[in-house]
C-alpha cells in the first residue's frame, strides 16, 4: 500500500480511498463500454456469497465417512463422485480427494498464487493467499501446523500438495472417534474448512465449538 | 518468470495468522474486483493464466506490499490497458472516452453468471502418448523461463517420482502469452523433503507439484 493510501485511511474513513475510487472508475468504464452488465457483477458477488462455502465440502466428507462405496468413488474421481450428489453445488473437472490416515497427513497449498477448491470450500481465507503460508507450507509444514495449534506425531508423514495446475485438492480428514452411528447431517457439523485444507482437524464430539 | 510470487521455500515472512470469523470480503471494493476479473475473463478478454501472469509481473515491491485484491485490481487494469480493452484516457477520466473493443464471447450478462460458478475445463485430447507413467523417476528441469510458468523454483533440478497421471491439459506457459493451448500431459510428481531442502530437513515431509510434461526429464 502506498503512502497515499495510508494517508487516506488515516485521514478520514468516510472518504473513499484511492483504491476504491480506482475500482469504481474501472467498473464505470467497463459498463459504459458495454463489456459487462452492472447487474451481472452484483449477481456474481451474490453467487460467491451464497452458493459456495465449506458446507459443500463438509457434505462430501460426511458422506464419505458413512458410505464406503462413495468414499472409494471419491478417492478414484472426486469430480465424478461429487457430481452424483444432487444437494452439493456443481463442481468442475479434476477435483482430487486425498485421504488422511493415521500414518499420513495431507496439506494443500498454492505457492504460486491462490489455487483452491472454491466450489467445495468457498473463497480462500486471507492466510491461504498470503506470503507466510505460501512460502513455508512446502518447507516447514510442521511449523505452519503449529501456527494453527495443530501438532502431529513426529513419525506421521506429512504430504504437502502444491496446487500448481488446474487440479484442485480436497483433504478427506479422519472421522473423529466417538461418532459411531451418527447421521451424515450430524457428522457434517464436525467438518471444518481447515480440516479439508489440512491445517486443522474436524471438531471433536462434545467439545465446545 | 523468477518473480516474488514464486515463494515456496522462502524465509522471513513470519507466522501464519488465521483470522477468526473472517468475512468473505474485508471491503466492498474487493468483491467488485473479483466480479470484474471473472466477468471479463468469461467474456473472452483474457484467460486465467494471462491474468495470473499480469499479477506476477507487478513490480516486486508492489506485489509484496499490496493486499490480495489490490493485486487483482492492478493486474486487471494493466491487462485491459495492454490488450486495448481500455485506454489511458478512460482511466484518467474515470469514464469511457475511447471506443470499445469487441469481446470474443460478447458482453457478460446475467445469463452468464451461473456457468462461471463452476470452474472451467482444462482437460484436452492427447496430441501424443504420455512419456511418463506412475512410478517413474523424473527430474524437474533446471529451466528459468522469463515468461509465465507453473514450475516453481524450489523443485527445479530435483528428482521426484511420478505418482498420478491427470491426462492432457492446457499448457499455461503458452496460453498465458497467446501462443495457444498446446495441451501437455500433467502428472503429480512427489519429492522427498530431504531432496528439496537438504539432509537436515524433516524426514517425514513429502511435497508434490502437478507438473506438465515439458517441465520433466527422465532421471
Amino acid at each position: 500500500m502506498s503512502e497515499h493510501d495510508h494517508h487516506h485511511h488515516d485521514h478520514d474513513h468516510s472518504e473513499l480511498s484511492e483504491t476504491e475510487l480506482r475500482v469504481r472508475a474501472l467498473e464505470s468504464i467497463l459498463t459504459e463500454k458495454g463489456y459487462v452488465e452492472a447487474a451481472a457483477l452484483d449477481a456474481i458477488v451474490q453467487a460467491y456469497e451464497t452458493k459456495i462455502g465449506p458446507h459443500n465440502g463438509a457434505r462430501v466428507v460426511a458422506k464419505a465417512w458413512t458410505d464406503p462405496a462413495f468414499k472409494q468413488a471419491l478417492l478414484e474421481d472426486a469430480s465424478k463422485a461429487v457430481g452424483t450428489l444432487g444437494h452439493v453445488s456443481r463442481v468442475g473437472d479434476h477435483l482430487v480427494a486425498i485421504e488422511n490416515t493415521t500414518g499420513r497427513h495431507n496439506m494443500v497449498v498454492c505457492t504460486l498464487c491462490s489455487c483452491y477448491p472454491w466450489e467445495m470450500l468457498g473463497l480462500p481465507p486471507v492466510w491461504y493467499k498470503a506470503s507466510p503460508y505460501r512460502s513455508r507450507a512446502v518447507k516447514d509444514p510442521r511449523g505452519v501446523l503449529a501456527d494453527f495449534g495443530v501438532s502431529l506425531p513426529k513419525e506421521t508423514e506429512i504430504r504437502v500438495w502444491d496446487s500448481t495446475a488446474e487440479t484442485r485438492f480436497l483433504v478427506l480428514p479422519m472421522r473423529p472417534a466417538g461418532t459411531e452411528g451418527w447421521s451424515e447431517d450430524q457428522l457434517a457439523e464436525l467438518v471444518t474448512r481447515d480440516s479439508m485444507i489440512g491445517t486443522g482437524f474436524p471438531k471433536t464430539p462434545g467439545a465446545p465449538s | 518468470m523468477n518473480g516474488v510470487h514464486d515463494m515456496g521455500g522462502m524465509d522471513g515472512f513470519g507466522k501464519v495468522v488465521p483470522e477468526l470469523n473472517e468475512p468473505m470480503f474485508h471491503e466492498e471494493w474487493e468483491s467488485r474486483v473479483l466480479a470484474m476479473v471473472r466477468a471479463m475473463g468469461a467474456a473472452g478478454a483474457f484467460n486465467i493464466d494471462t491474468s495470473r501472469f499480469y499479477r506476477e509481473t507487478l513490480p516486486p515491491q508492489v506485489y509484496l506490499s499490496s493486499s490480495y485484491y489490490k493485486k487483482w485490481f492492478l493486474g486487471l487494469e494493466a491487462l485491459l490497458l495492454d490488450k486495448g480493452y481500455i485506454s489511458k484516457d478512460d482511466v484518467a477520466s474515470g469514464h469511457s472516452v475511447a471506443p470499445a473493443k469487441s469481446l470474443k464471447h460478447g458482453k457478460f450478462s446475467m445469463a452468464d453468471v451461473e456457468r462461471i460458478m463452476v470452474r472451467g475445463k482444462f482437460g484436452r485430447a492427447a496430441p501424443a502418448p504420455a512419456k511418463f507413467k506412475a512410478g517413474d523417476r523424473v527430474r524437474a528441469k533446471n529451466i528459468h523461463p522469463a515468461t509465465h510458468t507453473r514450475l516453481p523454483r524450489y523443485v527445479r533440478g530435483h528428482v521426484g517420482v511420478v505418482e498420478r497421471d491427470h491426462g492432457c491439459h492446457v499448457f499455461p506457459d503458452t496460453v498465458a502469452n497467446d501462443a495457444g493451448e498446446q495441451p501437455q500431459w500433467l502428472y503429480t510428481v512427489v519429492f522427498d523433503g530431504r531432496e528439496l531442502w537438504g539432509p537436515d530437513s524433516d524426514p517425514t515431509i513429502k511435497v508434490s507439484i502437478d507438473a506438465f510434461e515439458p517441465y520433466l526429464e527422465a532421471a
